[in-house]
């Protein structure tokens, strides 16, 4: 334990106006700590600067899930395990509910937060994959209002998003039209569990008549930023799936992502898998037809 | 109205093993601190400081969490269990007995994290399969070993149906 | 005797209450009056000269307890085999890590920024990290010649073999370092005091190994030395020498201060800065005839040691003896050197060479029969070692082991041959799956004479309240020691196994029954055990207070009536090397161990295609172990000694840059999960052996011989490609996998494909 706790202030407000009311005096000043299992980590090692914390675990207007006809509202706050656990999540989102359950072990995700996951804007991260092809929103909030954003113009480099200084984020808004398509995920990591993904892929494609209607990928750590394959996507969109587009698809894709060599695995591993499961993910898509 | 540190250690009080707990101490410091040093409560263990081994693993709120990734001033108010709060008037509980019976502890430095994690898994899952065992504690890191025998206690423990 | 059988059977493990309920103590939960913390300041650079420490601003210095190599009252060393390691870097540095500056303060939050506090600047050497960087002699750091220690070991006629040989087949086979990553770090606290003398607690294998390093260090006499072990979280021969670094450095500090000091690492300093398994490079050239059988062969077998000697000449000694495995060699020849490298010391590893040299071997023996169009299974067969032929050190096998009859039992319990075949009929496009074997055998107890240089002390003790303890400096620490010593003693004593207890092992209350490594304690120490009980029951029958037979309440009120006219009374036992073990050790021939454990160990995997990830499906170990004196501890041993294979074979890589360690968290070095480890089956055949106690040999390392051969040799089966190094990598399997189907062309062009 490499930090020094007196060094450190750590605020808890009770309601979120306060949380927004302290951040808007002192912008850029107080770091929002949530679940902490991505900010503690980085203290443990000596390594977080900012000083001020502000803790927004377990808000009430963050921790909470809101069903509506048309969109599903996932509070910031809401933990993988409160992800997981949703009916809603698990039968008409299950790409986020089944990344929940992958981002480290248990005890992590008890206090690992969905917010805190798309702030921290690690292009690893399990569960952003499946917001980008959900094409989520989000709810931003401030004292000085609200605002919805585009997933996916969120993220602008590598661990740089759109959010403000005293903003937060309030809430993943998802539409709920996603019934007819097949979606898949899968994550490649060092081991089967509680492992930092070194690709991982999130899925959602719909057949008509044999034909790919509509398909959407999204990988994470083959990028600085969570990557839509949009590039795969139009030449996959339109046509029938046969060996000859599956093989296609896995080339485009290898092309198209742009992973580096770190500490957990090599670029060209990367390119190689992130091929292999879009091809993985077509050959189950068209098996899947046929088992209609 | 807010708790704050402001430089100066603050009184944080919380529920350890079903008895009061009030501490001096830093906002920051991390809860598995604090219950090991301040509390004398050393059965909660550290192995990375990183939320990877699980050794830290307590139950706040009747959820398993690692005690090395929460500050201090985040537990005021809540339930924590330790190991230390199994055991009941000097009874075992039976997850420490099936344990002992099938060799689930060898160092024993990942046990109480380990037996809390079995815990929390049995109180969602009161018979779970080996698979949903693997899976439930696959969060713990044991070097000794290789899982098989915890697995056993924990199936065992589940056939018994007691958690605690 | 009365009472029920208690060898053999598995009674609870003695301290296993207080593990289970967190009563265990550790050595950071133990806190003295006045303690301070310390911390160390280590080298950032592998090689050089230091030139200056600059004590940065914003620091209280004088509040700190500072030690540097002057204040070391007596030689600094960390003594082991040789003195070349210092205690503290005086004036030169020889590898990242290396411990330069002490710092101690009642706050431990206040050490780490300290620690960055302190820049050195040094002039810079170049510096080597690799066997083949040490053996060309570029740069020289250590000695006159890089090289720690040779072997050479010779049998028969090497050189005529190669004329009469049917196929001559090489091979070169390399493993990587691998950290023990036991979950508790390294920690001591240590407390001087001028008339008692200096007393260190904490995470240790070997508390006389400790004692003796401090004396050194410390220039204290015998007496005014106490090591004393706390509960130890998980070891594997990774606290059998750092400990003793550790030790010293808190009783510097503790010396120099007056007042106890604690240090305990993070997991980031722990993996950094002590010591991993030796990374080896072994070299087969073997005369084969057509049949199959081995005529003869040449072996190089070559470890990197780090910076300082430490116990390398050890490890390569077990290493170089194991490398012809459980076969029969009429003529070898085996050529083994450890030499130096600008890294942290490597160290002891279970198993301390011989996965190393073993991993080689039966990757070439897969090797060997693909050449000569044999089965793996066929190969292994014919050249198995039967009783009465001799081991490439000359050792008589004298033991009735049938290793025909092990791979027998292996094969068919892991349905070897039918899975075999149908997976060659049914390969997937996306996955292929394989079936490997993996014969080997592991030596119990130190090699040839070190037994006898030992002369390990065991003692039994009669209480005045009429229990007995067992005195022995052999450590608990997750393998069942104090739990198997209790067990012997109660038998042989006739005793329940709730009679017996076990002195906490303290250097001022036990004998030296010698350092816990080498899968000796049971065998060994176990058998000292036995021999001490056989001393008190002859005293207590002497005196008249007790029958031939007799019952526990009886032994206990015969015990009870000598203590109180004699006094507390022991029964000491000291090793003498029985009279059919001889070993010549400067020609490195003869009887290497007292037993050997047999082993045969079948891997099911399966490759992902998708993924190029390897799962263990199912893994069948069989050994033969002399007598199971507990059956649940024994499976225990096995099972995470497999576990730790697997984590050899498939995922454990230390990433190196510049000598240090660049993946030094647990998020990045990786072990298996629960989630990553099949079923692991263990069978036990039972052999008497007359040297162990009740039977038994030693057990704790053997499993880590088999697992990682079995496996790749899995892989080949799956994918017909040929890996010889280890760790293997889905990334490493990809690169072969894209060079075979391309081969002119490198794998990173992979990416610009479109």
């Amino acid at each position: 334990m490499r930090a020094r706790p007196s060094d450190y202030e750590l605020v808890i407000p009770h309601t979120l106006p306060a949380v927004l009311s302290l951040l808007a005096q002192e912008p850029g000043v107080w770091l929002p700590i949530a679940g902490g299992t991505d900010v503690m980590v980085q203290y443990a090692a000596g390594k977080l600067d900012r000083r001020k914390l502000v803790s927004i675990w377990n808000l009430p207007e963050l921790r909470r899930i809101d069903v509506f006809a048309a969109e599903i509202q996932i509070g910031a706050g809401c933990t993988y395990t409160d992800l997981s656990e949703h009916e809603v999540v698990n039968r008409e989102f299950t790409l986020l509910s089944r990344a929940a359950r992958w981002t480290g072990g248990i005890a992590n995700q008890n206090r690992g937060t969905i917010g805190g996951n798309i702030v921290n804007a690690s292009p690893a991260a399990d569960s952003l994959p499946a917001l980008l092809v959900y094409e989520a929103e989000l709810l931003l909030v401030s004292a000085r209002g609200e605002r919805r954003v585009p997933y996916t113009e969120f993220h602008i480099d590598y661990r740089k998003t759109q959010i403000a200084p005293d903003e937060l984020i309030r809430a993943i808004c998802l539409k709920r039209r996603f019934p007819e398509y097949y979606a898949h995920a899968r994550k490649v990591g060092a081991r089967n569990a509680q492992a930092i993904a070194k690709v991982c892929l999130a899925a959602l494609g719909r057949l008509a008549d044999g034909v790919v209607e509509d398909i959407r990928l999204a990988m994470g750590s083959v990028a600085p930023v969570p990557l839509r394959l949009t590039g795969t996507e139009r030449i996959v969109k339109g046509n029938r799936i046969d060996s000859w587009l599956v093989q296609l698809a896995r080339t485009t894709a290898t092309a198209e992502v742009q992973p580096i060599d770190d500490i957990r695995s090599s670029a060209r591993y990367r390119a190689a898998v992130a091929g292999n499961l879009v091809a993985e993910y077509l050959e189950q898509l068209e098996r899947c037809r046929n088992e209609t | 109205m807010s708790e704050s540190s402001q430089d100066a250690r603050c009184e944080i009080a919380f529920t350890v093993n079903g008895q009061l707990a009030t501490v001096r101490a830093y906002a920051m410091e991390r809860l598995l601190d604090v219950l090991r040093h301040e509390l004398g409560l050393t059965g909660t263990k550290e192995g990375c400081g990183e939320g990877e081994c699980g050794s830290c693993s307590v139950l706040m709120d009747g959820s398993l969490v690692n005690s090395c990734l929460i500050p201090v001033l985040q537990a005021s108010g809540a339930n924590i269990v330790t190991i230390e709060g199994l055991a009941s008037d000097g009874h075992l509980a039976v997850l420490q007995q099936t344990f002992l019976e099938y060799g689930g502890a060898q160092c024993g430095i990942c046990t109480p994290g380990m037996i809390l994690a079995a815990v929390h898994l049995l109180t969602k899952k009161p018979c779970p399969t080996l698979e949903e065992i693997r899976e439930g504690l696959s969060g713990n890191l044991c070097r000794c070993t290789g899982y098989m025998q915890i697995i056993e206690a924990v199936a065992e423990a589940g056939r018994h149906g007691a958690a605690t | 005797m009365k009472n029920a059988p208690i060898v053999g059977t598995s009674v609870p493990r003695i301290e296993g209450r207080d593990k289970v309920t967190g009563l265990a103590r550790y050595v950071d939960d133990m806190v003295l009056p006045g303690m301070l913390y310390g911390a160390t300041v280590r080298s950032r650079i592998p090689r050089g000269k230091i030139k200056e420490f600059t004590f940065g601003p914003d620091i209280d210095w004088k509040a700190f307890v500072i030690v540097s190599p002057r204040d070391i009252p007596g030689k600094n060393c960390i003594a082991l085999i040789e003195d070349d390691q210092p205690c503290l870097a005086d004036g030169l540095v020889n590898h990242p890590e290396e411990p330069l500056l002490l710092l101690a303060h009642p706050d431990r939050h206040l050490l780490p920024k300290a620690v960055e506090a302190v820049s050195v600047e040094y002039d810079p050497m170049p510096a080597i990290f690799s066997m083949e960087e040490s053996e060309k002699l570029s740069q020289v750091v250590w000695g006159a010649d890089n090289t720690f220690k040779t072997y050479l070991i010779e049998k028969g006629e090497v050189d005529p073999v190669w004329e009469n040989a049917d196929y001559v087949v090489e091979g070169e086979y390399t493993t990587g370092a691998q950290e023990q990553l036991y979950i508790e770090n390294n920690g001591m606290i240590a407390s001087f005091d001028p008339q008692q003398g200096l007393t260190v607690w904490g995470s240790l294998q070997c508390p006389y190994y400790v004692h003796k390093a401090l004396m050194k260090l410390c220039n204290l006499p015998e007496n005014r030395v106490r090591v004393v072990q706390m509960e130890t979280g998980g070891a594997f021969g990774g606290k059998e020498e750092y400990p003793s670094m550790i030790a010293g450095h808190a009783a510097l500090l503790a010396m120099k201060s007056g007042r106890p000091v604690k240090i305990v690492y993070d997991r980031m300093e722990d993996m950094a800065a002590t010591t991993k398994r030796h990374p080896s490079r072994t070299r087969h050239r073997t005369a084969i005839r057509r049949d199959g059988k081995i005529l003869g062969g040449e072996i190089e077998f070559t470890i990197d040691g780090g910076a300082y000697e430490t116990l390398s000449p050890v490890v390569l000694s077990r290493g170089a003896i194991h490398a012809g495995g459980p076969y029969y060699w009429p003529s070898v020849r085996i050529r083994a050197k450890a030499v130096a490298t600008n890294t942290p010391p490597h160290g002891a590893f279970r198993g301390f060479g011989a996965p190393q040299s073993l991993f080689a071997l039966e990757r070439h023996m897969d090797h060997i029969a693909e050449v000569l169009g044999l089965s793996s299974v066929e190969i292994r067969r014919r050249n198995f070692l039967t009783p009465g032929q001799t081991t490439t050190t000359g050792q008589t096998v004298q033991e009735e082991i049938d290793l025909g009859k092990l791979l027998d039992r292996a094969l068919e319990v892991s349905h070897y041959h039918t899975k075999k075949e149908k997976f060659a009929e049914n390969q997937q496009e996306r996955s292929k799956k394989g079936m490997g074997v993996a014969a080997f055998l592991h030596g119990a107890g130190f090699t040839g004479s070190g037994e006898r240089y030992l002369g390990s002390l065991v003692g039994l003790e009669v209480c005045s309240d009429g229990s007995v303890r067992v005195l022995v400096s052999s450590t608990e620490f997750g393998q069942g020691t104090k739990t198997v010593l209790c067990q012997i003693a109660a038998e042989a004593l006739g005793l329940r196994y709730e009679d017996v207890g076990i002195a906490q092992p303290d250097t001022r209350e036990v004998p030296n029954s010698g350092p816990t490594v080498a899968s000796r304690t049971v065998m060994v120490v176990g058998k000292l055990v036995q021999s001490a009980a056989v001393g008190i029951r002859q005293t207590l029958t002497a005196s008249g207070k007790l029958g031939e037979s007799y019952s526990s309440d009886e032994f206990r009120v015969a015990c009870r009536a000598y203590v109180a006219e004699h006094g507390k009374f022991r029964s000491l036992a000291r090793y003498e090397q029985p009279d059919d073990i001889v070993w010549d050790e400067e020609k490195y021939r003869g009887s290497a161990y007292a037993a050997f454990a047999w082993a045969v160990y079948v891997a099911e995997v399966t490759v992902d295609l998708v993924t190029y990830s390897v799962s263990v499906d199912d893994f069948v170990a069989i050994q033969e172990v002399g007598k199971v004196l507990h059956p649940v501890l024994a499976k225990g041993q096995i099972i995470g000694g497999v576990a730790q294979g697997v984590g050899f074979a498939l995922y454990e890589k230390v990433i190196w840059e510049n000598g240090r360690m660049q993946n030094g968290q647990m998020t990045n070095y990786i072990m298996p999960t629960s989630a990553d480890l099949p079923d692991i089956r263990v069978f036990f055949e039972e052999l008497n052996n007359v040297h162990g106690a009740f039977g038994a040999k030693g057990i704790g390392e053997l499993p880590m011989d088999g697992p990682a051969p079995a496996i790749v040799n899995a892989i080949e089966d799956a994918l017909h490609i040929a890996f010889d190094s280890i760790p293997l990598l889905p990334e490493d399997i990809f690169d072969a996998l894209a060079k075979r189907a391309v081969p002119e062309i490198a794998p990173s062009s992979a990416q610009g494909q479109q």
